[in-house]
Parts: structure tokens; sequence; C-alpha cells
């Protein structure tokens, strides 16, 4: 195991690897859990000691993006509760981490106690490439995939948290992987929670377009940081009936794939 | 009074999705001026982060409102102009309509203006027998088409060169070409004989400047120049929103106008006016009117949860990058304005139940708000008024849009607060969901609320086991590294 550049970075805090508690998007959680499973394995092989809230469930964001802040303030008090206490909390979503970090201390501008914890929250949340690019300074974790692989940018990861390279150098690393940009990869995929449900007419033309780009990329898998994203381009593709492969990134870094 | 119709937004925006044509014709305008306007932000001297200060400066001038709104009209009577504060939409077509009247006026050509499709001058014109001739191009196209402005600043990005050579064929009876310098020529051709007979000209105001009392109209046809100098009469339409304090300020708002606007360093023509013409000078109106706009633009004022919207400079860029507007374009909006700006501006002008759809019908993507040359947090302003349509609000005559909809955020509130429940909830789905029909492992076909998402994609189901269930029974991983 390689010395870790966080080691470096924090001497003291760090004679003992630190203990990263797991956040679980719930989509992944109910959905899709071999995306965590997978991430999990990744960080086991960096040498991490890991622990995971069994209590937890839902961050609020669904009820926060239509609109229902009560609803949301309940769900950001319950998981500032369960929470408080982790060193560092990892995620492997972006939209989450995004309405943890940037909307939780804004849901409490009116309670300063509040506003407090969620804003030491804030500080200590990293979404998954993020931590380990950033953070970790790992850009190579050994993963292998024969083919050609694109990436689609989620929205809230780029624009809300600005996290644009790290999965790109990290997918740039994998052996065997020819990485190719798409079209338009930062333009949204028609997902947005229970717009793709109210709206499936603009929904649907919008990850239609995303997935003719994908094709025209010559892709072999498509890969996304944010399953809310990926399950939306799945099933797109599993409707148009196409081979391309939908994977988060961390089960393409854990070698989680067929 | 204009028409405005934001409760049709699902409607015509599935026509427009379905209109081949209207589709090549967004996607190009995104590829050309989404990226475009990206590049100029990148390439300005003071960088991206130049929209920051543009936002500050809106801020200010927002704060500021009535003082700088003052000292505005009070340069322009100083210069002989006529300033006329218009409370609703109507007293600004009164008072337009007066004053031509007044002056035996039979022809109004006119600049590109949102603010005179806002309070609907065209047809108020139409009806007090005065005939209003848009001169730009687009709006021209549009007119002649007698249909309405798909985008802010391309106004007939909808119709192809094949549809506007029909059109012109039909109207205005000439040999048939699709050559898009030919169309160009016959339009200006025909544009030349109004502008010579006018006897009024009619414009918007891209930004005003208090300190030196000028408003700034912005073209790239130098066909506002033309309406404002040559006919006898000049009265040109502001939203009271449209000003800053200084001129420096002012430099730096124009300059990113223009690159949200159509990624270009300057427009092709930018006008100063700050009053009639002169005694002893050659061009100009015998009358220069400004009509300043409130129009329910200060009960946004009063809302400091929406006076951000106020810092807006119509220049489009967020129609530009917006994947929602790319694919259903401007119609669908019901209004003036469309795209991420005219989603916020509407609900708050014509009422936040009746354009719930706009408030609703985004993903919160955010690319409008990089694209801001101000730097306005559209999406936060999307949530705002989500909060509005989801608990109701007095303040705004607000009713909440679905009580299903809160009732099932209050039971969710509830199962989320509750590990166990939330599981049995969950597993209980895991068996309904065998009742779908499916494609492989993936259910082809949802019902009632979920029928949306399997329309045209198909669904994911439920894992048979949760993550956290799988950690927690110690079965699928080990804690220990």
């Amino acid at each position: 195991m390689h010395r870790l550049p966080i080691m470096e970075f924090f001497p003291k805090a760090m004679d003992k690897k630190p203990k990263v508690t797991l956040f679980i998007q719930c989509l992944v959680d109910a959905v899709w859990p071999q995306v965590a499973e997978a991430m999990v394995r990744v960080l086991q092989k960096l040498g991490l000691s890991l622990e995971c809230p069994t209590d937890q469930t839902c961050c609020g964001q669904p009820a926060y993006n239509s609109g229902y802040r009560r609803e949301a303030c309940i769900a950001a008090k319950r998981f500032i509760e369960i929470f408080e206490g982790s060193e560092i909390i990892v995620s492997p979503s972006g939209s989450c981490v995004h309405m943890v970090r940037h909307h939780y201390p804004e849901l409490f501008c009116d309670n300063p106690a509040w506003r407090q914890r969620a804003q030491r929250i804030a500080a200590r949340i990293y979404e998954f490439t993020e931590f380990l690019v950033d953070v970790l300074g790992v850009e190579d974790v050994g993963a292998h995939f024969n083919g050609r692989i694109t990436y689609h940018d989620s929205c809230q990861l780029l624009r809300g948290i600005g996290v644009k390279d790290q999965p790109r150098r990290l997918l740039r690393h994998v052996a065997g992987a020819e990485f190719v940009e798409m079209k338009n990869s930062d333009y949204c995929c028609g997902f947005g929670g229970s717009f793709a449900v109210k709206y499936p007419d603009i929904s649907a033309a919008m990850v239609n377009d995303k997935v003719d780009h994908i094709i025209h990329s010559g892709a072999r898998a498509v890969i996304g940081c944010d399953t809310g994203c990926l399950l939306n381009i799945a099933g797109a593709v599993s409707r148009r009936s196409l081979s391309i492969q939908t994977l988060h990134i961390a089960q393409l870094l854990a070698k989680d794939y067929l | 009074m204009p028409d405005i119709s934001p409760e049709t937004y699902v409607k015509v925006a599935k026509k427009g999705i379905a209109n081949p044509v209207l589709q090549k014709a967004l996607a190009g305008l995104q590829d050309r001026f989404g990226r475009g306007t990206a590049e100029a932000y990148r390439r300005l001297p003071e960088g991206p982060e130049l929209r920051f200060k543009a936002h500050d400066i809106r801020e200010k001038a927002i704060a500021h409102l009535d003082a700088l709104l003052e000292i505005l009209a009070a340069k322009i009577r100083a210069n002989g102009g006529v300033v006329y504060f218009a409370q609703t939409a109507k007293e600004a077509v009164n008072y337009c309509i007066t004053v031509a009247r007044q002056n035996n006026v039979h022809r109004v050509v006119k600049g590109k203006s949102m603010v005179t499709e806002e309070i609907g001058l065209n047809p108020a014109l139409q009806a007090a027998g005065i005939e209003p001739v848009e001169t730009d191009l687009g709006e021209y196209i549009i007119q002649l088409a007698g249909e309405k402005p798909s985008h802010i600043i391309a106004p007939a990005v909808h119709k192809n060169r094949h549809d506007i050579a029909d059109l012109f064929v039909k109207k205005t009876g000439i040999r048939r070409t699709t050559d898009p310098s030919e169309l160009t020529q016959a339009a200006r051709k025909a544009l030349r004989e109004k502008f010579l007979s006018a006897d009024m000209g009619t414009s918007g105001v891209n930004i005003a400047c208090a300190e030196t009392g000028h408003i700034t109209t912005v073209s790239n046809e130098g066909n506002i120049r033309m309406a404002t100098t040559l006919p006898r009469i000049h009265i040109a339409f502001m939203g009271m929103e449209r000003i800053v304090a200084r001129l420096d300020e002012y430099e730096i708002l124009l300059r990113l106008l223009c690159r949200g606007a159509a990624a270009q360093t300057m427009a092709t023509y930018v006008s100063y006016i700050s009053g009639p013409r002169r005694p002893g000078e050659s061009d100009g109106p015998d009358e220069f009117h400004l009509v300043i706009l409130d129009n329910g633009r200060s009960r946004i004022l009063a809302d400091p949860q929406f006076k951000e919207i106020l810092y807006c400079i119509r220049c489009a860029a967020c129609l530009n990058v917006c994947p929602v507007y790319g694919k259903i374009g401007g119609h669908a909006y019901g209004f003036a304005y469309s795209g991420p700006v005219g989603a916020v501006v509407t609900p708050l002008l014509t009422g936040i139940n009746r354009a719930k759809d706009l408030c609703l019908g985004e993903t919160l993507c955010g690319a409008c708000m990089d694209a801001c040359p101000v730097a306005i947090d559209l999406p936060r302003l999307l949530l705002a008024l989500r909060e509005k349509l989801a608990y109701g609000d007095e303040n705004w005559q607000v009713k909440p849009a679905s009580r299903m909809e809160g009732l099932a955020y209050k039971a969710w509130s509830y199962l989320i607060g509750h590990r166990y429940i939330y599981e049995r909830f969950l597993k209980m789905a895991g068996v309904g969901q065998k009742l779908f029909p499916r494609s492989g492992t993936m259910i082809r076909r949802l019902p009632p609320p979920l029928a949306g998402w399997t329309q045209s994609r198909n669904f994911q189901p439920l894992a048979k086991e949760t993550f956290i269930e799988g950690w927690r029974n110690k079965k699928a991983i080990s804690n220990t590294p």
C-alpha cells in the first residue's frame, strides 16, 4: 500500500488512517447497491477503514428540489444528527454532497445553532471522486477496462460542487480504456428528480439527445458519478435496446461490471 | 392586452419537440452562442469573474432604484426629453397612443424590444388605427407571419430560410428565393420605405445610466438607430430595473451584455440617447419620450427572495445554454420572456399558479447561472417559486399546487425519519414491483404517478436487499479492510 498524500498533509491526525463514514445516496441504497459495494471495495483497497451508519435514509434533496423546504429540513436535521460525529463523510453522489454542503447551511439561514452544525458537516463531506483525487491524491486505483469509454457530467456535481477533472483523471488512468469526450457532456440528461416523471416528453427528448451523443462517441460504456442520471440514461439505453453499458465510476474502478 | 398563455407549456413544448425544423435551429443556436458566450467570458481581460462584479453592480442599482430613476428622469428632462412613469402595461400603451394621436402619427417603426412585447404594444397600436412595423429582421419576419418571438434576441430562430422564402412570397410578392442575402435585401428594401414614411419610432432600452442621464440601445442591424433618429418622435420603453448608477459600471454591463447576447466583444451599433435633437444638430427626432415601466416590478422589488431577478439585462444567454429551452423552444413559455429567465419572470408578472409549469418544468441543472452575465442564481429563484407552490403564499396569492403531493411529502418525511419502517416500505414496494411488465430485468411500464418515467424509458427495479441491510447483516461486506 502506497503512502497516501493526506497523511503527509495531516501528519498528526493521520498517524492512523482516516476513518471514512459512508453516506449512501437513497437511490444507490435501494436501487443500485452494487455502486456502494464497489465504492467500498475501492476505499478498502486504499487501506481506509470504513463505517456506515445504518439508520441513514435520505438527505432530503427530493423534497428540497420540489419546494418542500419544511420536509427537507426534517431530513437535514436527522442527517446532521446521524453524521455529526464523523471525521470524513464520503458519498457516491455529487447531488447529495451539493445538498449537504451548500443547501443545508442555507436551509437553516434563520437558525444559527443548526446553521453552525450544518456548516460543520458541510466542511467534512466529499463526493467519491473528489475524495480520491483532491483529498487522497490518488488517480490510479489499478482498474482496467477493455474498450472506449465516455463520461457524463452530472449537473450538481459539475456546477454545484465544481467536480469536473477529478473523474476524468481517474478514467484516464484506467488501463486498457480509451477515454473520449462525448458532445455536450455537460448538458443535463433530463433526470431532474420528479421532473422526469412530471414532464416526461421534455425529459425524454433530453435523455434521447444524451444517448445519441453517447452513441456518436463510439463508447462501449458511459460513466457517471450520480446514480439519478445513470438510472435515467440506463433506462433510455435499455428502452432503445442498445448494448452500451451505463456504469457508476465506482463500478469501473472496482472492476465491478460484466 | 398581450396574449399570455403559460398554461399551455406542456402542450406547446410537446409540439416543439416534434418539430424537426425547430430542433435543428435550437441545436445550432446553442452550439454557436452557448459555447461562444462561455469562451467570450473567458477572453475578458478580467476573466469570467467580472460577472460577479456585475452582479454587485446590479444589486446596488436595484437597492437604489428610486434615486437612480429620479436622477435619470431629471437629466433627460433637462435635455428636453419627456419622461413618463407607467404603473401598468395599459398606462404605457395608452401614453404611446396619446402621443401618436396628438402628433397625427399613422405609422410607427419599431426597434426590437421585449418590453413592448410584454405590454402588447403592437396589437394596441393596430386597434388604434396606427400601423406598427417591426424593423429588426427577425421581428419583421415574425410580424409578417403573425407569430410571437420565440427567443429574446433571435425572435425568428424557429423559422428556416425555406419558411421565410414562402412567407416573403406570400406577404411581399417577391420572386421566390432561399438565398439569405437576397431575402435580407428584400426586407431591407421594404423596410427603407417604412423608415422614410414613419412618423414615430419606438425602441427598448438595453441599459440606462443615471450619472450621464442616457439610455443605450444595442443592435447589429442598424435598424434601431434609424428607428430612433429618422422619425419626428422617438419613444423609448424601459423596464424600470434597467439602470446602473455610474458610467464605469455601465461600461462593464455593456461589455457583458454583448458577450451574453451574441458572444460578441461589442455589438455593431451602440447608441447613446439622452434627449431629442438639439438646435443646430442635423440628426435626431423633434421629440424624445422615455416610458419607464413598472407593470409588477415593484412587487418583485419588495420581495427580498425575488428581487434578484430584477438584475437581469435580458441578454438571452440563459436561453442559449438551457437544455430545456434547447428542446422546447420559446413559444412554450407563453409570454414575451422565455427560457430560464422567462420561467422566473413570467410567474412573478402574470401569476405563479397559472404559470406553475414554468416553475416546475426545469431540471435545476444550473447551466443558466453559469451563462448569466450578471450571475443571477436562477435555480434558487425557481426553488423559491416552487416553495410558494408547495405551501401557498398569501402575499403572492398562491394556492398550494397539489394537496396530494403535499401529503405525499409529509408521509415521506415520516418514512425517512424511521429507517425500520422505511425498509419495510421498500420491501413492500419490492414485492409490488413484480406485478409490472418487464423487458429482461428492467421494468417496462409503471402505473401513475410514475407512468411518466416509463413512457420512454425502462425502470431499474428495486434491489432485493438495500446496501444498508447488507452492511448490517455483514453478509456482503466486511467492515475490516
